[in-house]
């Protein structure tokens, strides 16, 4: 797949269903995202937004269509899986870290395991990350021990010690008490900056406007709008969008 | 165990009545045991049955109650030992989203759960235990073997004698408790939340992984109580294997009993030998449990 200008899509998705019992979460998902792009998307809560983004590292098991992640497919080939999930770091709403794990072990864990990097040099590479989410000092803590802004944080440096081609976030800074948030969305947009591939679904707009190369906007399954910010926000196509901004902006 | 601070030692009525109660219960037996029974109290066979005089040595050696209380112990070592690698490994199976495990696992616990320890013993020890020993080659091993190898072996297994008698018991004594340990630790991995696993997967680790570094370390901190229990209950449980004439603990107590007419004491006693090792051990794991939740939740 080409977007005209030759680049080839980190990821793509071709007609992707997928059901959980009786009830069908996606509806018929195309979407393409190319390198060094940022996607936002948003939707009312049940319309398939964590669900498409944990079918992209496999979370979920999509029924129809097609994925393909960085030229690769996903199947049933478990050791492919693997292979793809090692390069999409993902971050969840409630942070997952490991509570029995020092902040460092949590971020050593994957490198050493599953890259069979030494235990010094994955410290390493981990003190780097924690400084670049600026808590290098709670190092030695336990999670329970932090904030939930400072646990957000260390949760992104446990994904970028794995040096991950593309980051999924979903809904990160929806379980944090608002004074927590923008030191979240801070890092995120440092990370935006660098370049990274992303994929975020957050309701927050404003990180939305500052850093989304696309936007998306889903309803019961379906993606309803894909637009550039500038247009999503001044001049929505759809009017479920339109509501949905105008519920969301009114606060 | 929690410690209260400011606990206020406050009496009530209906603990005045509970007391009272207990009190005059004890009175009761204690009355009936003296004047009613006319039993004559004899403690003094205790002390010679827990240490014996050695003429060749000229030294103290540990007599029969002693030398059932270590057998107790060995037996048990070695059942929570084998039961525990045995029932995280049943446990995880139950876990697995592959059927085929979870069937092996599933038929093997309601199997020993729902049979009573007696007859399975019986069963392991003349028709299983008959098969394996032989293959194992433990008698020729004992008719073989060096003066050294022979001590270590004793050390480690019991009487030489009674070698194959002690693994059957320990084997089935572990089989038995390995069942309930793998309910346990299916109980520990399943309240382990879905997103931990999530979390392992998307930095890339292998289900063995995450198994291994995320999930189980996380499931044993939190079955260490009931874990005591089982263990605990290994631990008075072990005197059924005195029914396949392993010289522990019951079997010995039983034998000074009937020898010299003094049931009384000799089971009180037992019962307290029995007590100290169970008690240290619950104090064990109550330490265990301190240390490894000190700093996490």
């Amino acid at each position: 797949m080409s977007d005209g200008t030759g680049k080839q899509a980190m990821i793509q998705l071709r007609g992707v269903n997928k059901m959980f019992g009786d009830f069908q979460a996606l509806y018929d998902i195309n979407l393409d995202v190319y390198q060094g792009e940022r996607v936002v998307i948003c939707g009312p809560s049940g319309s398939g937004k964590s669900t498409l983004i944990r079918c992209i590292n496999r979370l979920e098991e999509h029924e129809t269509g097609e994925i393909i992640v960085d030229g690769i497919r996903l199947d049933d080939d478990t050791r492919k899986i693997a292979e793809i999930r090692a390069e999409i770091g993902m971050v969840f709403q409630l942070f997952n870290l490991f509570p029995h794990l020092s902040v460092l072990d949590n971020c050593t864990l994957g490198p050493m395991k599953a890259r069979g990097i030494s235990r010094t040099e994955a410290q390493k590479l981990a003190m780097r990350y924690l400084e670049k989410v600026r808590i290098p000092e709670q190092a030695g803590k336990y999670p329970s021990q932090l904030s939930g802004g400072q646990q957000q944080r260390v949760a992104i440096a446990r994904s970028l010690c794995m040096s991950p081609k593309i980051m999924l976030f979903d809904e990160p800074t929806s379980a944090l008490d608002p004074e927590m948030i923008k030191e979240v969305l801070d890092v995120m947009i440092e990370l935006a900056e660098t370049g990274m591939t992303m994929i975020c679904v957050t309701h927050e707009m404003g990180f939305a406007k500052t850093v989304a190369d696309k936007m998306i906007f889903m309803d019961e399954g379906r993606i309803v709008e894909e637009a550039t910010p500038a247009e999503f926000f001044t001049n929505p196509k759809n009017d479920r969008t339109k509501l949905f901004l105008s519920q969301i902006l009114l606060h | 165990m929690v410690k209260q601070k400011s606990a206020k030692l406050t009496i009530g009525v209906l603990d005045v009545i509970v007391l009272t109660s207990v009190v005059a219960l004890v009175g009761f037996i204690a009355y009936r045991v003296n004047f009613v029974l006319i039993y004559k109290w004899d403690w003094s066979v205790i002390p010679t049955y827990l240490f014996r005089w050695d003429e060749k040595t000229a030294s103290l050696v540990p007599n029969l109650l002693i030398k059932g209380m270590i057998a107790t112990i060995r037996v048990a070592i070695w059942a929570m030992l084998v039961s525990s690698i045995l029932g995280v490994i049943l446990g995880i199976a139950r876990t697995s989203d592959r059927l085929l495990p979870r069937l092996v696992s599933w038929a093997y616990v309601e199997f020993i759960r729902n049979i009573p320890p007696v007859p399975f013993l019986f069963l392991f020890y003349f028709f299983i235990s008959s098969q394996i020993m032989p293959i194992l080659g433990i008698d020729e091993f004992v008719y073989s073997a060096s003066p050294q190898k022979l001590a270590v072996a004793e050390f480690m297994f019991g009487p030489a004698n009674l070698m194959t008698n002690f693994l059957s018991g320990m084997i089935s004594l572990s089989m038995m408790s390995a069942a309930y340990i793998a309910e346990i630790v299916r109980s520990g991995i399943q309240v382990i939340p879905k997103g931990q696993r999530e979390a392992g997967q998307t930095i890339g680790l292998s289900p063995f992984a995450i198994m291994r570094y995320i999930i189980l370390p996380q499931a044993i901190q939190r079955v260490v109580p009931p874990l005591a229990g089982q263990f605990i209950t290994l631990i008075k449980d072990s005197s059924l294997i005195a029914l396949i004439s392993v010289q522990e603990l019951s079997f010995l107590a039983m034998e000074i009993a009937i020898s010299e007419q003094r049931f009384f004491e000799v089971w009180i006693f037992t019962g307290f030998m029995y007590f100290t090792v169970c008690y240290s051990c619950a104090k064990a794991f109550g330490w265990l449990e301190r240390r490894m939740g000190a700093h996490r939740y």
